[in-house]
């Protein structure tokens, strides 16, 4: 992994759920994720929940939001897919979900499998009229989770930061 | 090859559901209460709507990932989980993710027709060989128990309440035609409403 490309915005990510005072973290991992997983799982004050499938975290997070806790669901774009009739939930119900999606199927990917959803996800994101970030620059990834944040939770709306796969490179396994 | 569900054989179970929530919540005291899509959601209406119910009208196979959140967003109040069959095999990943989380405070309660009532009564999977407290038990739920009868359900009445969480609760069900009994169905008002209840006049303030 090289930590000149990574930089450091998954700590600048993890800032800003912490301002947001996010308590429930809910995820399917990704190479992208992984540290702020780490940083989630470490803190006290959050609760990481690994999730068997991602509509799963969509739920969860419903009840987080009745229980008067805030939430966010980390997620990779394939994984969108699996969201959306769950994404209902929140629509119809007026319930924040912020999601953060890192992008495959973009951008060099290396695994043509995940080219159908990740070019569809954003699409479809918005098709259940969720509001959609785009972010592929490092410096920017921390301003982008405020300004999703902020409209999920002020505004009772599904948000999703889309985080590109220029953040993150282009998986290759090691070819 | 044919499959292994025997659609109908519910109908001969002993327990009838609307007397078996009205049993389940009749002990619920603090504890706030979700309901799956369908039939238990009319279930825990017919017993009577109240804010501290929510009754979901969709999102099936979430009825359980929605009490998970809840109880760790609410560690010191119990929250009791009811829903189908249909439901809960719809999500049965979920059972792995509760149990891995361990909340002490949250119960799922299966209230088990093996069939999905509100679209003609098709058997589902429960109605073959599929053993929903089997996979909970397998998943690592701290308390597991089923009830088939009148003796069971006075079994397992005390763990719904009070066993070590997380618990599941499988109950086999009558499959009978019921009057739908509705609470109302715009989620805001129900979530908002839960929320005051749950939360106080903060909840929905600027």
């Amino acid at each position: 992994m090289s930590t000149v490309t990574i930089a450091d915005w998954p700590q600048d990510v993890f800032r800003s759920l912490k301002s947001h005072d996010v308590r429930q973290i809910a995820y399917v991992p990704d190479a992208g994720h992984a540290r702020l997983i780490e940083l989630a799982r470490a803190d006290n004050a959050m609760r990481a929940v690994v999730l068997s499938s991602e509509q799963e975290g969509v739920a969860q997070l419903a009840g987080a939001w009745l229980g008067g806790q805030r939430g966010a669901l980390l997620m990779q774009s394939s994984g969108v897919g699996n969201c959306i009739n769950m994404l209902s939930l929140p629509a119809h119900c007026r319930m924040p979900l912020l999601m953060l999606v890192t992008m495959r199927g973009h951008h060099g990917e290396f695994n043509p499998w995940q080219v159908p959803m990740g070019q569809a996800t954003r699409s479809v994101l918005q098709a259940m009229g969720a509001l959609t970030f785009e972010v592929d620059e490092p410096a920017k990834v921390g301003e982008t989770v405020n300004a999703a944040a902020r409209m999920a939770f002020e505004g009772q709306a599904l948000a999703a930061v889309l985080l590109s796969q220029r953040l993150i490179g282009a998986k290759t396994f090691g070819r | 090859m044919s499959d292994v569900l025997q659609a109908g054989r519910s109908r001969a179970y002993p327990l009838p559901r609307r007397e078996v929530a009205k049993a389940l919540l009749a002990g619920r005291g603090e504890a706030l209460v979700v309901a799956g899509l369908g039939a238990t959601n009319w279930d825990i209406s017919a017993v009577g709507d109240r804010a501290d119910n929510f009754p979901l009208w969709g999102a099936m196979g979430g009825a359980a990932m929605l009490g998970l959140g809840l109880a760790l967003a609410q560690p010191g109040r119990r929250v009791l989980v009811l829903t189908g069959d249909g439901d809960l095999l719809m999500g049965l990943g979920s059972l792995a993710t509760i149990a891995t989380q361990r909340p002490d405070n949250l119960a799922l309660v299966a209230i088990d027709n093996e069939s999905y009532a509100e679209t003609g009564m098709q058997a589902t999977a429960t109605a073959g060989v599929v053993d929903l407290p089997g996979i909970a038990r397998a998943a690592g739920f701290a308390t597991v128990d089923s009830a088939v009868d009148e003796a069971g359900l006075a079994r397992v009445l005390p763990l719904v309440h009070g066993g070590a969480g997380p618990v599941f609760i499988a109950i086999k069900v009558r499959l009978e035609s019921l009057p739908l009994v509705m609470p109302p169905k715009d989620g805001a008002y129900l979530k908002d409403r839960f929320r005051l209840a749950l939360l106080g006049p903060g909840a929905v303030a600027a």
